[in-house]
């Protein structure tokens, strides 16, 4: 018994060892990032790494404003990020509850619409779609990329999953006290629906905070620009400001770190509920 | 103006006859008809010409199916008018646009299969496509061993098994473009770049150092590295929920027998976890073809131009399309990228049938 003990002991330390070089290796590079944006250009390649700066380069957070109009990058990624995910909330909870709990002429074929592109990948389409956006007019606008995020098969499907979770006799049942079904949805469905659509949400936020692809093709003036393309930009202009850069880069993780730490349950949930639903 | 009245009467009165000698008819054949369907359907049949009356009756312009369609319709139009236009149209237009010439500005033109033959004669496309292949042979399995292997151990009853997990997410939702940036000064090709630092300090010799993401024979093996890094959290996750889906008395059984702990890796938790695995494979490859990002921040440079060695299919859809202006050509590449992951869709489509029969 009691050399079972040691052993078991003696497993769960090197557990704690594994777990926590996994941790290290996950978190160096944030680490990393956080160090040298208060280092002065010259010392961030010091060896051995002076993990806590001597003397730390605050300095650094004031000129990156000045350098590269990091404020306008920030309104626009802000401005596009709460817009789309406003509108995806809104419209996919919206068709969603139609597709769940009403009957109506051509439901099978609408919604097989929406099937048939979910296995088509964005990088498929993205072609035609930027040349029916130019012919439009809306090339380098926000608009162009609003339109693009905004309307996604993914939200559709996901909050019609859940409203297929929550028992149809409710709406029935809201039906015979009188209300309609705008009611419906706006007094029942939407306050029962709270932990998919913070799950959508949360996606929505991060996907569209983060997107790199979409701004690259559609956005080219400069005033217009997110956050991820003008950090991009300031890394090939002043590819050596090591210091600015990695400043930079702390302050555009910023709100997703706050975002994420605050609905983490969510998405986490969010990421399961697709995997065990295949 | 009594007239009118009068005649619009008399047309009602006459509608409501004939709709109602309808109904009666209609209701005879249910009466008399055997077969469950059909009966059924004569029901339907019915309750549409009540409504029909009703509506005579009341005067209204829409029957009550009509009214509820429209409300449903309500519903969808928001959402669905933006699909329609901003992803069902160019989707359809991709696959016309691959069979065409077109820069964009002048008149296109019907080119059948020369975009596809054009295709195999251009070095970068094969190059895009083999480098793209390796991007996923070596990912795919790799990924899928990392998550697998945190998901097992951030199940277990541990302190601070919470932070743990939130530690593993977090470089999945961490924007590209810093953790890139980061990686591309931590990967640095110079000796004095922290990693190469650290190999000299256990001995590698300074010629020996490797380039990372300058040296085309290791940029794959640097984009590989971060995109292991950077995505094995997410599949972390979907291998935690598998892990939970795993019925406890299978493991208490396995104990009774006297089982190590491999013995119960190999024999409970592998096999139960075989339809979480063939998911995570299937999403794996998927994303895996769809890889750029990754490549051009960290093999472009500052110009953001990949050369041959780095080239990856989207990529190469890119910069023919908005460098080059061809289009079609663009839209061709597009449609094999296309394919392949449709083949694996249906690979995963007949995958799960199998398992369900």
């Amino acid at each position: 018994m009691k050399i079972k003990n040691t052993k078991t002991r003696m497993m769960r330390v090197i557990l704690y060892i594994v777990l926590i070089a996994l941790a290290l290796v996950m978190l160096v590079p944030f680490a990393w990032m956080l160090s040298a944006s208060f280092k002065l250009d010259k010392d961030v390649f010091v060896f051995p790494i002076q993990w806590i700066p001597a003397n730390p380069r605050w300095q650094n957070y004031v000129d990156i404003w000045n350098k590269i109009p990091l404020a306008k990058f920030v309104t626009n990624t802000a401005k596009l990020t709460v817009i789309v995910t406003f509108l995806q909330l809104l419209t996919s909870s919206f068709a969603a509850y139609a597709f769940a709990k009403l009957d109506f002429k051509g439901k099978d074929i609408l919604f097989l619409a929406y099937i048939a592109t979910i296995a088509v990948p964005w990088q498929v389409y993205m072609v035609p779609q930027f040349m029916m956006m130019r012919s439009m007019g809306l090339a380098d606008t926000h608009l162009a990329i609003i339109c693009l995020q905004a309307f996604s098969a993914f939200g559709v499907f996901m909050m019609k999953q859940f409203y297929e979770g929550i028992p149809t006799e409710l709406c029935e049942a809201a039906r015979i006290d009188g209300m309609n079904e705008y009611q419906i949805w706006y007094k029942i469905m939407l306050p029962l629906s709270k932990p998919s659509l913070s799950t959508l949400t949360i996606f929505t936020f991060v996907n569209t905070w983060n997107d790199f692809l979409g701004p690259l093709i559609y956005l080219t003036t400069e005033s217009k620009k997110t956050l991820q393309l003008g950090l991009r930009m300031f890394i090939s202009q002043f590819g050596s400001e090591y210091g600015l850069i990695m400043a930079a880069s702390v302050l555009s993780l910023i709100p997703v770190l706050v975002v994420f730490l605050s609905l983490q349950k969510y998405f986490v949930e969010g990421v399961a509920a697709s995997g065990v639903k295949g | 103006m009594g007239n009118i009245d009068r005649a619009a009467s008399a047309q009602m009165q006459e509608k409501l006859s004939v709709l109602e000698r309808r109904l009666e008819e209609l209701k005879q054949r249910a009466e008399a008809e055997t077969d469950e369907k059909k009966r059924l359907k004569l029901g339907v049949q019915i309750d549409k010409t009540r409504d029909k009356i009703r509506q005579t009756k009341t005067g209204e312009r829409f029957s009550r199916q009509t009214k509820r369609d429209l409300v449903a319709y309500s519903f969808i139009a928001p959402n669905f008018i933006g699909f329609a236009v901003f992803t069902l149209g160019p989707v359809l237009f991709a696959f016309i646009l691959a069979f065409l010439k077109w820069d964009g500005n002048n008149a296109m033109e019907f080119v059948a299969f020369d975009n596809f033959a054009a295709m195999f004669g251009n070095k970068r496309f094969l190059a895009s496509l083999r480098n793209t292949l390796v991007y996923c042979v070596a990912t795919v399995p790799l990924t899928m061993a990392v998550a697998l292997g945190l998901a097992v151990l951030l199940n277990q009853k541990i302190k601070g098994r919470n932070f743990f997990r939130t530690v593993s997410f977090f470089p999945y939702v961490a924007s590209l473009v810093a953790v890139a940036a980061v990686w591309n000064m931590l990967f640095s090709p110079a000796k004095s770049g922290p990693i190469n630092m650290l190999l000299y300090n256990l001995g590698v010799a300074a010629k020996s150092l490797p380039k990372w993401s300058a040296d085309k024979d290791w940029v794959m093996f640097t984009v590989v590295l971060f995109s292991v890094w950077k995505n094995m959290g997410y599949y972390m996750v979907i291998y935690l929920a598998g892990l939970q889906g795993i019925n406890g008395e299978l493991y208490e059984a396995c104990s009774l027998d006297g089982a190590n702990t491999w013995q119960r890796f190999r024999y409970i938790t592998w096999p139960q976890l075989q339809p979480t695995t063939f998911f995570v494979t299937i999403i794996l490859t998927i994303n895996c073809f769809k890889v750029y990002d990754i490549v051009y921040m960290l093999a472009g440079g500052s110009s953001g131009v990949l050369n041959e060695s780095a080239i990856v299919l989207v990529y190469h859809i890119y910069e023919e399309a908005f460098r080059n202006w061809n289009l079609g050509y663009a839209s061709a590449v597009a449609m094999i990228l296309f394919l392949i992951v449709l083949a694996i869709t249906l690979v995963q489509f007949y995958g799960d049938k199998k398992r369900a029969s």
